[in-house]
């Protein structure tokens, strides 16, 4: 029995698609300033990623306010668990229309693998970004700003580190356009990124009413409680 | 939805916010309109010179005319020699050489190569009278030329290889009475002509600077500041405010953008940032010798050539010398995009005497130091000038060949054209052996470009450095720099992960749809 369920809150749609956003322009004016091509111009391209640096900066802290204060950080936490049948279902399962081996819920929104590799997207790949970026604009200035200068020699470890993220954040989105269209349908896992809505299995009590009042050391016990067991890659033929 | 909106909106204005405050102050707009409005004030004389009685007399010698300034200005001439004008050295450090005097009489250059033994004519932009090869005349006070640098009525002349003398022509009495502040054709009569021809040696002054347009100097240009060179290059005590780093040695007494413009004159903080490692002449000098042409190669070996025992001469288009007997083979450059170094205000040069063993490589005959390790040098623009100039293989030392003679027979080679004979004399001149051997060797001399400065719209735009395909800064590879370098490992691993991403995608994607077609139409059957 399927049930139309309101996974993603407002917030995390606005994170989202602002992120987004903001990883496509860091990433396009990013490459101008590599000396991929040019568009802009240098100087523009420049002053552009900047700008779009501080605002990613500002949407991170949000972001990492929503999280903690609504418990949402503990969907990110890696696990091991059906991990195998995860991989067995992208590797296989998918081809013959098994059924996902996770089970989707509001309160576990993301499988094994996307936990994974989402965890590593925050922990990693954005703080190197983050730290790196602003270690660029502040690595050796005195003047900038009033700031005093770190006085780090050279920008090329900076500039070597910010690149190489900057290529796993385009490898990134490319995987993940495509994944996203491994739901029930190509754009089930879109429409409900833009809506809220997705069509669930019902589960439990919930229903498709927002769960912002769960606080957080209850979502996290519903969480354990609903992660579900694994179940075998059935073949429906 | 309206949750959505307002979060839109806190977001959106803190952004704006954060914008408005990383804002760059206006400042340096009403900096530029002092400076432009300052320019503007006239020097207002205190005195007249055409009334003192002492200037108003016929003056037989150009010595009588300095004792009548002396008589007034009673201190000045202590002043003058004293200066690197009159002394034409300087006592200056130089790591691994320690305090030595360096000038004319030691320092070699790869023009004309040197003054010594050829001092009545190179005495033509000496502010002395009389010069003579044992330097007697730098003794004595009124040898000093107050009027080549004080005339302010254009009429002084110093003549043609008469030792520094005023030419016959010249009524010394009304210039005496015309002197004032000096203006930019007191300096540009002997600045704007070394070498021996106009912008021979600096490239960035020239004649077309006595009168330049806007877009050839935005400070002298007569319809705009108008600046005079000593507005720039002021003085203290009759010591000027700047060098050439030909002879000069030591990072003092330098006239700079800073003096007028701050360290930080521009409205975007990264353009102010990149002042920390590049000269505001490096952006804002794109081009030098842009009226007329700079000569950028000059080849001694080919000179000596004669059409029936004559001398001779071969122009370009131009007017521009290509050949000259005397001389030898030239080229010339106009409108150029200067060289790029790093330089922390330190050279060293090569002085008489100087053994040099490895010639495979150009003889930097000034060596402008710095790294981009240093945390005092800057990149600057430059001219390199680049000759084959004489040498003894044996001895290892360049040649002073002795150049000017007023007769046939006294060994220079601009009347004899004899280069073992000229080498001879000079080296024994300067009091240096000559094995009798002579070959020409490859040698460099570096000039900093600092004048003819553009409008702000025509500096060199980011994209002309911040470039993998023709940078200007391409021969400066001891920094990373973006968008000119890349790692290599980095770029490759970057392009085959999105390689292999693509790839896989394509791939998954492949079968996916393969197979539920293939589900579709056993479903059907």
């Amino acid at each position: 029995m399927k049930k139309q369920v309101y996974i993603y809150k407002s917030f995390e749609r606005f994170w989202h698609w602002t992120q987004a956003f903001l990883i496509f322009f860091l990433g396009f004016t990013g490459f101008e300033i590599h000396g991929s091509f040019t568009f802009f111009g240098y100087q523009n391209a420049v002053e552009y990623h900047n700008i779009a640096a501080y605002a990613f900066i500002i949407l991170i802290a949000f972001a990492i306010f929503w999280h903690f204060s609504t418990g949402e950080w503990k969907q990110y936490v890696p696990t091991l668990t059906n991990i195998k049948a995860q991989i067995n279902f992208y590797l296989i399962g998918i081809f013959r229309d098994a059924p996902h081996p996770t089970k989707k819920t509001v309160l576990s929104k993301l499988n094994p693998l996307q936990r994974l590799v989402y965890a590593g997207l925050k922990l990693l790949v954005i703080p190197v970004m983050v730290i790196s970026g602003l270690l660029y604009m502040f690595y050796r200035y005195p003047q900038a700003g009033g700031v005093v200068g770190l006085d780090i020699n050279s920008v090329e470890p900076i500039a070597l580190f910010h690149t190489a993220g900057a290529f796993a954040l385009v490898a990134f989105v490319i995987v993940h356009l495509y994944l996203i269209t491994t739901g029930h349908k190509p754009t089930t896992n879109l429409k409900a990124m833009i809506t809220g809505y997705e069509d669930l299995e019902e589960e439990e009590s919930e229903k498709g009413s927002e769960i912002k009042e769960v606080a957080g050391a209850e979502a996290a016990a519903d969480i354990s409680e609903t992660e579900t067991p694994a179940l075998p890659a059935k073949n429906l033929d | 939805m309206k949750k959505i909106i307002g979060l839109l909106v806190v977001f959106f204005l803190t952004i704006v916010g954060v914008i408005l405050f990383l804002r760059p102050k206006e400042i340096p707009q009403t900096l530029t309109s002092q400076l432009k409005e300052k320019s503007t004030e006239k020097h207002i004389p205190s005195v007249d010179h055409s009334k003192f009685t002492v200037l108003k007399k016929k003056f037989s010698r150009a010595q009588d005319v300095t004792e009548a300034c002396i008589s007034c200005h009673t201190e000045t001439h202590k002043e003058v020699m004293a200066s690197s004008h009159w002394n034409w050295q300087r006592e200056e450090y130089v790591k691994g050489r320690g305090i030595i005097h360096i000038g004319k009489h030691n320092a070699l250059n790869n023009f004309c190569i040197g003054v010594e033994g050829n001092e009545k004519s190179c005495a033509k932009c000496h502010i002395g009278f009389g010069m003579t090869a044992d330097l007697s005349s730098f003794t004595d006070s009124t040898n000093i030329d107050c009027l080549v640098c004080h005339d302010n009525s254009e009429t002084y002349a110093k003549g043609a290889e008469m030792s520094g003398d005023p030419d016959p022509s010249v009524d010394l009495s009304a210039v005496a009475q015309s002197v004032g502040l000096p203006k930019r054709s007191n300096c540009g009569v002997c600045h704007f002509y070394g070498g021996g021809g106009n912008n021979v040696k600096h490239g960035d002054l020239e004649k077309s600077m006595f009168e330049p347009s806007k877009e050839v100097d935005v400070h002298m240009a007569v319809e705009g500041s108008n600046l005079a060179c000593v507005d720039c290059h002021t003085a203290e005590n009759h010591n000027l405010k700047g060098k050439i780093y030909s002879l000069s040695s030591m990072n003092r007494d330098r006239s700079s953008c800073e003096q007028c413009h701050t360290e930080a004159p521009h409205a975007a903080s990264i353009l102010n940032e990149h002042t920390l490692k590049v000269a505001c002449q490096t952006c804002h000098i794109p081009t030098y010798a842009k009226v007329n042409a700079t000569k950028t190669d000059w080849d001694w070996s080919t000179a000596g050539e004669l059409h029936d025992g004559k001398p001779f001469e071969t122009d370009d288009k131009d007017g521009n010398h290509t050949y000259l007997s005397i001389k030898g083979s030239f080229k010339w450059g106009k409108n150029l995009k200067p060289e790029y170094i790093w330089f922390n205000g330190t050279a060293d040069h090569y002085l008489l005497g100087d053994t040099v063993s490895d010639t495979s490589k150009p003889l930097e005959i000034n060596t402008l130091n710095g790294s981009y390790s240093d945390p005092d040098s800057k990149i600057i623009p430059v001219k390199i000038h680049r000759a084959k100039q004489p040498y003894d293989p044996v001895t290892k030392m360049l040649i002073q060949p002795k150049l000017f003679a007023d007769e046939k027979g006294e060994g220079a080679f601009w009347k004899d054209f004899d280069w073992a004979r000229a080498s001879a004399v000079g080296m024994k001149d300067v009091g240096l052996p000559f094995s009798g051997k002579y070959t020409f060797i490859n040698t460099e001399m570096t000039w900093p470009i600092n004048h003819m400065v553009a409008p702000k719209e025509e500096s060199v735009k980011c994209i002309e450095c911040h470039t993998n395909n023709g940078s200007r800064l391409a021969g400066l590879n001891d920094f990373y720099m973006p968008a000119r370098d890349h790692s290599p490992f980095i770029d490759s691993a970057g392009i085959l992960l999105i390689a292999v991403s693509l790839l896989g995608v394509f791939i998954h994607g492949s079968i996916r749809v393969y197979s539920s077609k293939k589900r579709k139409e056993g479903g059907a059957k």
